[in-house]
């Protein structure tokens, strides 16, 4: 019925593996993934704990889509509680380790505890094992992937990892995967590393099967595949230029945020862009994109494999960044482009190189390098905190070093890797960092795109585009457009992305594939595999319930209302140039209208009908 | 005449949609690990390659079988094999110089491409025709011929 | 023209097969000793377990199919020829009548010069008849003693092993099936083995066997021990059945030695198979490899030459094996104890039973062994045999072994970028 019905428990402390079947009460109720692993983490952690404690729990969830032929059934997702925002952290990622997981025969892992000594599990079907990772621990994401794909001797083992930024305790650092893919905002990475756990690394070969009705599933995935393939955004935009599509459509309406949110338009968009990454350079006559590549099963393939000019100063007499990598993604080159106002794209490949390599989240490291750079040019921060690096917008060679600095947690690189926030407090100018809940902004001003304002200041891990992704209506008038510009209507549009998206999260499914689909076509894929009756409804029904859930966590945790609002920048100076020139942020007038039709309270919190309704 | 499978590496995405139909078609299951055809990625290249059984007409796999468990289909050209005749000796694995016969420890038989019966699950999953089912004299498979007969003595 | 071939194994089959394509109206004989119809010794293993019935270990499964393909299947001994009058002498008493002729006579297991070997209740595993005899006496909780952990003797282990025999092996050797495998993975295989329950002695020898109470023997080992054993498999080696050739000028050696074109001293007699000394791909010398593939080539490229095909040259056939000894899958290739001035990757995990160990000599792949691999493991013969230059591939393997796939499609197609996107 789409779900394995079967987890597998990890006591990190104790080193005991366990293996329990799926409380599918929950299941039915949160359908898999992000929202049945926030339910787990919601009853069985106390949100107020420190998210580095052993006291907290990582949970990698699959959800009844993942490891099945639908399309971009491949998803999984980390979910703990953040140490960078204390909010809950769910960080989704495509790849191929979700499908390895299922076939494996679990829809979670739960790994509770820290174990006292390095460890990593290794798990093959019914064979869970957890076992010593000395010899990982201290290397970069690659180098483990490679140590653990010689000692297994299978070159099909699929790999997630963290890397030495983690284990430094970069506050943003990411899980990888297959080498490039992320969970990578909200350091789940961090999370993992404080528990002594390296990687896991699976190999499944059971089979997904337990479909309710695979006559009906498989004309479900075929018919939804076609709406795909014939969409232009999923058809042919996002494969022939990725997420990086967008770089020139959102700096044309000015809600590029550049320079650490000063400004709304970037000089240099065209430099950094899909179509620069299309651009044969002259050292060897090769552009830096060298293929698309699809995550499991994607019949999008959106994901970008780049290589980096061999003549670069980057990599000079460095032979590991010479072949091909996961390459620019737009949020990645919006931050450590745009936000830095670096437009060196090879520079920007490097340092995406080495956010993979080392495993932390490309936004939160871009947009924190950004304020350090605001912070250097007020004179906030000197060379004598850098370690000699004069941080300076536009500075190509201060981006890589920084990078280089992260990776490692060597000298300014950890004041790097306490990320924004936190870097602006230590350095006396909170009001710089561009964050929300303590996680960094991604790449929609919300002073061009209205609903985003909302959508950051009300995401429950903090400023996020991938909680609900109004840009798709407000930009691209996917599925109907609206002005960016205006307040009007926003905060039901912000609750329709949000509950959508929550649910589409717990399927297994790539959200991306709502550039194409609705719930009306992703319902009865879900139907099709699982128990429970799945219509666009009773989906959309369960989005809003983990939405809530959600809440509930944070709200728990400490969080309120006064966590629900945009850096002051946002909300007083207003944008310089383009389209949105003179505006602000109207978060003002979207907040109590949203809480509202949440059927909260005016102080942001779910009143006793709303919990009741939604049988929270 | 017979049809073949065109592998076109260049136009693939490594989604590996043609694993679980080949898995699903099968085994009843998405399960990649029991594909016939497998996608092979390089990574520092960052290429695809879907490679399987080429039907390759030397049949190095079906002459080494000791029991007769694998035999042509006249209709399609393929070489089947017949699980209840196979008796797991592995032979025509090491056999097989393409290396697309594998042994499946799960069932103790060998496994490899039999184009579905004439109309091969990877070809109609694929999502971006790097998998077709054509002509066999179509000039796209002249390569793979070539490669398949290359500097291999015939027995 | 007349066709006549001795030995109804694979090599003899193929043969008599490959002549009818080629000749349709010439006449075919096959002459094998043994009653049943032409079946592979390669079952065996799997009908003394019962996987498959005794049908399961015929060669070719339709009742007719000699008959339709007017192959004259003679059941007869062959006890000697008489190369003047072109004639086989039967034990039957009468003769047969050759143009060209082939001798597939296979291989018989040596006894080895034991006290007591030939006892009753000693048996091979090489015949129908020698399996039907194990199959009865091997039950569970029986006392097996299995001489010889070469390559046959460990396909019958598996299936002893199975039967739920306590199952004890003597090997002389240092490690098991060493003219298979080498030092690391030979010993390997001896752990997994003995992890499962069966015991191993190697480097020892059985010094002699006498009757022992209330088992039925009492085996002496050169170690000094004595182990009981309810039931004796002997499988210390096997030897070309080239006895019946003596003294009419066919020249031999461990085998009948053959030309490319698989043609012995006498232009119209052709030998294929375990009895026949083959040109070796990787050594260009000519020996006994007495291996199923071998076996299939020879008699392919044996009938080519007899039906006039003297273009068919033999280029020399890969030595290889596959093994399955209690669940853990080992194959080697080639050279795989390696080419004097080559280089060699390795890589080993010995808790798990990993192992691969490729062998070039320059960027050519010479050989291979692999513990543990069962997927894509032909592509090494594939690599061997086309003596593919693996050009900057030979680094990576190095590195990594286990890219062997990679390697092999990278050096033999174009593996392209993605057009789609690039245009």
């Amino acid at each position: 019925m789409g779900w394995t019905q079967k987890v597998l428990r990890v006591n990190l402390t104790t080193g005991s593996v366990a293996t329990e079947p799926l409380n599918m009460d929950w299941a039915l109720k949160y359908i898999g993934q992000r929202g049945l692993a926030t339910k787990y983490l919601f009853e069985e952690i106390d949100p107020k704990i420190d998210a580095l404690s052993p006291a907290n729990k990582l949970i990698m969830a699959t959800g009844p889509l993942t490891g099945t032929m639908a399309a971009t059934g491949g998803r999984y997702s980390v979910i703990t509680k953040s140490p960078l925002t204390g909010a809950i952290a769910c960080s989704n990622s495509g790849g191929f380790i979700g499908n390895e997981i299922k076939n494996a025969g679990f829809d979670m892992l739960i790994f509770e505890g820290k174990a006292p000594k390095p460890v990593y599990l290794y798990l093959e079907n019914d064979k869970a094992e957890l076992l010593p990772a000395d010899h990982l621990w201290g290397k970069s994401v690659w180098e483990a992937d490679r140590l653990l794909h010689n000692d297994h001797q299978d070159p099909l083992l699929r790999i997630a990892c963290v890397g030495r930024a983690a284990e430094q305790g970069c506050l943003y650092a990411g899980v990888v995967n297959d080498l490039h893919r992320a969970a990578g905002r909200s350091g789940v990475g961090t999370v993992m590393a404080s528990k002594n756990l390296k990687a896991v690394a699976v190999r499944g070969t059971k089979g997904v099967g337990n479909i309710r009705d695979p006559k009906q599933f498989m004309l479900a995935t075929q018919t939804a595949k076609k709406v795909l393939a014939q969409n232009p955004v999923t058809g042919e935009g996002l494969p022939k230029m990725g997420t990086q599509v967008l770089m020139n459509v959102i700096n044309e309406v000015g809600a590029m945020p550049t320079r650490n949110m000063r400004e709304v338009q970037f000089e240099g968009a065209n430099r950094i862009s899909a179509e620069a990454m299309h651009v044969p350079r002259e050292s060897d006559g090769k552009p830096n994109l060298t293929t698309n590549a699809a995550c499991f099963a994607c019949t999008i393939a959106c994901g970008r494999i780049s290589t980096i000019d061999p003549k670069h100063y980057t990599i000079v007499n460095k032979p590991q960044y010479m072949g091909a990598n996961g390459g620019l993604e737009y949020e990645a080159a919006w931050a450590l482009g745009s936000d830095t106002g670096v437009d060196d794209l090879d520079a920007l490949t490097y340092a995406n190189f080495i956010c993979n390599e080392d495993g932390y989240d490309p936004i939160s490291f871009g947009s924190t390098v950004a304020a350090a750079m605001e912070l250097f040019e007020i004179g906030a921060l000197t060379k004598e905190h850098t370690g000699g690096i004069e941080m300076r917008f536009g500075s190509a060679e201060a981006l890589t070093k920084a990078a280089e600095l992260v990776a490692k947690g060597e000298g300014f690189g950890r004041d790097l890797g306490l990320g924004s926030k936190r870097l602006c407090e230590k350095y006396g100018h909170p009001d710089l960092s561009m964050t929300v809940k303590g996680q960094e902004f991604p790449a929609y001003d919300p002073r061009g795109i209205q609903g985003m304002g909302l959508t950051y200041a009300t995401s429950n891990r903090g400023a996020c585009h991938l909680r609900s992704y109004t840009v798709s209506s407000e930009i691209l008038g996917v599925p109907v457009k609206t002005d960016p510009l205006t307040t009007d209507g926003k905060p039901e549009l912000v609750k329709a992305f949000q509950d959508a998206t929550a649910a589409v999260d717990s399927t297994g499914l790539c959200v991306f594939t709502t550039f194409a689909w609705t719930l009306e076509d992703i319902a009865p894929q879900i139907d099709a595999a699982c128990a429970g009756d799945w219509s666009p409804d009773k989906m959309l029904e369960a989005g809003e319930r983990i939405w809530n859930l959600e809440r509930q966590f944070n709200l728990k945790a400490g969080l309120t209302k006064a966590d629900d609002t945009l850096p002051k920048r946002l909300l007083k100076e207003a944008a310089k140039t383009g389209p949105a020139k003179g505006k602000v942020s109207e978060l003002h007038k979207m907040l109590p209208h949203y809480y509202e039709i949440r059927g909260w309270t005016p102080d942001g919190v779910p009143t006793t009908d709303t919990l009741h309704r939604l049988a929270i | 005449m017979h049809k073949a499978l065109q592998l076109e590496p260049e136009k693939c995405t490594g989604c590996l949609q043609c694993e679980m139909a080949c898995s699903y078609e099968n085994e009843a299951v998405f399960n990649p690990s029991k594909s016939r055809i497998k996608v092979f990625t390089f990574h520092d290249e960052g290429r695809f390659a879907p490679y399987t059984c080429s039907q390759c007409s030397e049949a190095w796999c079906l002459h080494a079988c000791p029991v007769e468990a694998i035999v042509i289909n006249q209709l399609t050209g393929a070489k089947e094999v017949i699980e209840e005749v196979c008796v797991g000796c592995k032979v025509c694995t090491i056999a097989c110089p393409f290396g697309t016969v594998n042994y499946n420890s799960d069932s103790g038989k060998v496994i490899k491409c039999d184009l579905c019966g004439g109309d091969p699950a990877c070809a109609t999953a694929c999502p971006t025709g790097a998998i077709t089912y054509v002509d066999a004299d179509h000039t796209g498979l002249a390569r793979m011929k070539a490669h398949a007969s290359q500097s291999l003595p015939k027995a | 023209m007349n066709h006549v071939i001795i030995g109804a194994g694979p090599a003899g089959v193929v043969a008599a097969e490959t002549l009818r394509k080629l000749q349709p109206a010439a006449s075919i004989t096959l002459v094998g000793d043994e009653p049943e119809p032409p079946y592979s010794r390669m079952a065996l293993p799997y009908f003394l377990i019962n996987h498959i019935k005794e049908e399961g270990t015929h060669l070719r499964k339709q009742a007719d199919h000699f008959a339709k393909q007017k192959i004259k299947v003679v059941h007869d001994r062959v006890l000697g020829l008489d190369r003047a009058a072109k004639l086989g002498l039967l034990a039957s008493g009468s003769s047969i009548h050759y143009d060209k002729l082939l001798i597939a006579t296979g291989s018989t297991p040596m006894a080895p010069p034991i006290p007591g070997i030939d006892l009753p209740g000693i048996f091979n595993c090489w015949t129908l008849a020698d399996a039907r005899n194990i199959a009865t006496r091997a039950k569970p909780g029986a006392k097996v003693l299995l001489m010889g952990a070469g390559f046959i003797g460990c396909i019958i282990l598996e299936a002893l092993a199975q039967s739920g025999a306590d199952l004890t092996v003597v090997e002389m050797a240092d490690r098991m099936v060493p003219r298979m495998m080498n030092d690391i993975a030979g010993h390997l295989i001896k752990d997994w083995c003995e992890k499962e329950g069966v015991k191993v002695h190697t480097s020892t020898r059985v010094t002699a066997i006498r009757k022992g109470t209330p088992h039925a023997f009492a085996v002496d080992l050169s170690t000094g021990e004595t182990v009981d054993a309810d039931l004796i498999v002997s499988a210390t080696g096997v030897r070309s059945n080239i006895k019946f050739l003596e003294g009419i000028g066919l020249e031999t050696d461990q085998g009948i030695l053959v030309n490319r074109h698989m043609q012995t001293n006498d232009p119209d007699i052709f030998a294929a198979g375990d009895v026949a000394q083959g040109r070796d791909f990787s050594t260009g010398e000519y020996s006994v490899q007495a291996i199923q593939p071998t076996a299939t080539e020879h008699g392919q490229l044996a009938a080519r030459n007899m039906a006039g095909l003297l273009g068919a040259v033999h280029r020399g056939s890969v030595n290889m094996n596959v093994l399955d000894t209690l669940g853990l899958i080992s194959s080697s290739f080639g050279l795989w104890m390696g080419k004097a001035g080559g280089t060699s990757a390795e890589l080993l995990n010995r808790e798990r039973f990993k192992y691969m160990n490729l062998q070039f000599d320059g960027d050519i792949l010479v050989g291979a062994t692999s513990l543990g691999l069962t997927q894509h493991v032909g592509v090494l013969r594939g690599l061997i045999q086309t003596k593919t230059r693996l050009g900057k591939w030979k680094d990576k393997l190095l590195e990594d072994p286990t890219q062997i796939m990679e390697a092999y499609l990278a050096s033999t197609q174009a593996v392209g970028f993605n057009a789609a996107l690039m245009k």
